[in-house]
């Protein structure tokens, strides 16, 4: 389970989450929506624990494990992964090693980047020159290899074209134990019982929901977290009177 | 002879206007007896173990010749392939006209007080010719050895790749385990001819109290090309050269890259600079330079003489604890129709690529590593993959040692 309990954090001097209370059970995934800037990339960054994002308050663990000061590779080996929405390149570190990385060695980094049409980028430096779908994909393809238990996604569908999103949309589902493939061993229901991996994406359109069933739906409107309800709801929501309403809702 | 001598006497005591200046009287020059040796294996473990981290294998594995200097001999040089020949440089001069045509035609003798050691203390060095049309698979391996405390080496080398030939030549400088301190002084001269192809790498592995001076021209005719790799990853007290190259017929190409460590005790100016001077020649000039705390200035210049030339220059630098690196990349395109461009970065490895990696379940200081690994993997086209092998060994060596 992630919890984090009366989160506070600054960036720099400022105040950019305000006390924010969350739970993520096993099995569970969650959808957060918010305007730009409101503080969606930040609440990752600091639950993944970029040093920037300075924890002024509140707690975070996860397993039962405080990780409000542990290094971002502790919490990786806990089980934390992270797909960025903009991540850097490294000039000279290829797509295929930082595949190894990710599976510790144990993978097969063709065969899974066939799975997200990735194959002819293997052999390029990482994120050099890729387009937003193509971080995309790279990214899914790191977390495919990297077997993690809390699946954060920031923005997994922004700047995706048309052709990809299905594919994009689907993997999420996939790597979330939330596809409905037939299984001869198991019905429906007893592979949503044994769904053991938790999943936290940031949209900011909501399109991801044609794609992945989430369990609830959060708003984050300047750094605070407004409602918690159903995913569907909150879409139609923000589709019908916008996020300016949030700022209501918010005070 | 005698108008050399004559010329390099007058540049006895003129320094060199770049890199801090060495006095020469403060090393030993007198000859020094080593036993000349049929087979390689008959050399000592330790020497073979220093010469094989500068890419020099006595076993000859992959190689297509060897040659081998230690302190002011030569103890070993012959070729395993016809079409190739590998030369003392003194032997050569005695028994060979032609080399004449080669010798000191290219680096002035009386361009500085190194050029002229060479001339007026000239130990040894070699000849390295790949006959025309011959293609040499296997790469040359030259190594360029010091063991006597204090020492100068003075050699001077001429590498000729004749019409339509292909050689590859790997030249590792090594110091003895327990030496300290010398100087090296190197003339080479390239010629590289006709639709000719030679690459050149060269690793250095010295001594933390080594002082290095290369000076080397090489000149590449229509259609040839010049491949000029340089690796020193090894603390050194002060390395300067400033390689030159001109491209003197149509389509020819060269292109020089150097990968560079410098440790806190290192002063290193080096740099390359290609002369493009006919139609459609192409050159490019890449480096990557880290400090532990050392002093790195790389430098590079392409001058585009005609119109209808590409050249590009490429220069990063990292310092990843301390010390300073000065990149000086210079373009002179002096016609219409040249088409020239560079960049230049100087830096520290940036948080955000450390914590990427670290999100993917490495720690701070493999992170660390993999960057450093990645930033000196250049890849090198048309390198034989032996040579790769030897860059990448190097590479790796060097970031055990920095981590
Ligand atoms: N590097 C930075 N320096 C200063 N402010 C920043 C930086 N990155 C983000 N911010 C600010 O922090 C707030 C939250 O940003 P972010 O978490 O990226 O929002 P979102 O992901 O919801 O668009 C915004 O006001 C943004 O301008
Ligand atoms: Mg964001």
């Amino acid at each position: 389970m992630l919890q984090i309990e009366d989160l506070q954090v600054k960036l720099g001097d400022k105040e950019i989450l305000k006390h924010i209370d969350l739970e993520i059970h096993p099995g569970e995934t969650h959808i957060l929506f918010g305007p730009n800037g409101s503080g969606k990339t930040s609440l990752l960054m600091t639950i993944m624990g970029y040093p920037q994002y300075r924890v002024t308050g509140g707690k975070i663990s996860f397993k039962g494990e405080d990780l409000t000061h542990m290094p971002v590779d502790e919490r990786a080996k806990l089980g934390i992964g992270m797909s960025y929405q903009r991540p850097p390149t490294i000039h000279g570190v290829k797509t295929k090693q930082m595949v190894q990385i990710c599976g510790k060695g144990g993978v097969n980094a063709e065969a899974l980047a066939a799975k997200v049409n990735f194959s002819e980028f293997l052999e390029r430096d990482i994120n050099a020159g890729f387009s937003g779908g193509e971080i995309k994909r790279s990214e899914l393809l790191q977390l495919m290899a990297q077997d993690a238990d809390l699946l954060l996604f920031d923005e997994p569908e922004s700047g995706v074209d048309l052709e990809n999103i299905s594919l994009i949309g689907n993997t999420i589902s996939e790597l979330l134990q939330r596809d409905f493939k037939v299984n001869s061993q198991k019905t429906q229901k007893e592979r949503h019982k044994e769904r053991t991996r938790m999943g936290f994406i940031i949209t900011h359109t909501g399109f991801i929901l044609d794609y992945v069933t989430v369990d609830k739906g959060q708003v984050l409107y300047d750094g605070v977290l407004t409602c918690t309800t159903h995913p569907r709801e909150i879409f139609k929501c923000i589709s019908e009177v916008g996020y300016e309403e949030c700022v209501r809702c918010a005070i | 002879m005698r108008d050399l001598n004559e010329k390099a006497l007058e540049a006895k005591e003129k320094k060199a206007p770049i890199g801090p200046d060495i006095d020469l009287d403060a090393y030993e020059s007198e000859a020094v007896a080593h036993e000349y040796v049929e087979d390689l294996r008959v050399l000592s473990e330790a020497d073979k173990k220093r010469m094989i981290l500068a890419g020099v294998d006595t076993e000859e594995k992959d190689r297509s010749g060897t040659f081998i200097q230690k302190d002011t001999v030569v103890v070993h040089a012959h070729s395993k392939q016809e079409g190739l020949e590998v030369i003392p440089i003194k032997d050569a001069l005695k028994k060979h006209d032609w080399v004449q045509d080669y010798y000191w035609k290219l680096v002035a003798v009386d361009a500085d007080k190194y050029t002229a050691r060479a001339q007026l203390d000239l130990h040894n060095g070699y000849v390295i010719r790949a006959l025309a049309g011959s293609e040499v698979i296997y790469p040359v391996q030259a190594c360029m050895y010091l063991e006597k405390e204090g020492l100068s080496q003075n050699v001077h080398n001429i590498i000729v790749a004749e019409e339509g030939s292909e050689l590859h030549i790997i030249t590792g400088c090594a110091t003895a385990a327990h030496l300290r301190r010398g100087l090296h002084v190197g003339i080479s001269e390239f010629y590289v001819k006709k639709d000719a192809k030679l690459s050149f790498t060269m690793i250095h592995h010295w001594a933390e109290e080594m002082m290095v001076r290369a000076r080397s021209v090489g000149v590449v005719e229509e259609g040839g090309l010049f491949l000029n790799n340089y690796i020193c990853m090894r603390p050194v007290k002060s390395v300067q050269m400033y390689p030159t190259t001109h491209l003197v017929g149509k389509g020819a190409v060269a292109r020089f890259y150097s990968l560079l460590v410098g440790s806190p005790v290192s002063e290193m100016d080096v740099g390359g600079r290609i002369f493009l001077k006919e139609p459609d020649t192409r050159a490019e000039i890449i480096s990557r330079a880290i400090t532990n705390g050392g002093n790195i200035i790389a430098r590079g210049d392409l001058i585009g003489e005609v119109p209808g030339i590409k050249a590009h220059l490429e220069c990063r630098g990292l310092i990843l604890k301390g010390g300073a690196i000065h990149a000086i990349p210079e373009l002179q395109g002096k016609v219409d129709g040249v088409e020239m461009s560079h960049e230049a970065a100087v830096g520290k490895i940036a948080q955000e690529e450390i914590l990427y990696l670290m999100s993917r379940g490495l720690g701070e200081d493999e992170a660390t590593a993999t960057i450093v690994r990645g930033f000196l993997s250049v890849d090198i086209p048309g390198l034989p993959p032996q040579l790769k092998a030897e860059i990448d060994r190097a590479v790796e060596q060097s970031d055990k040692d920095m981590m």
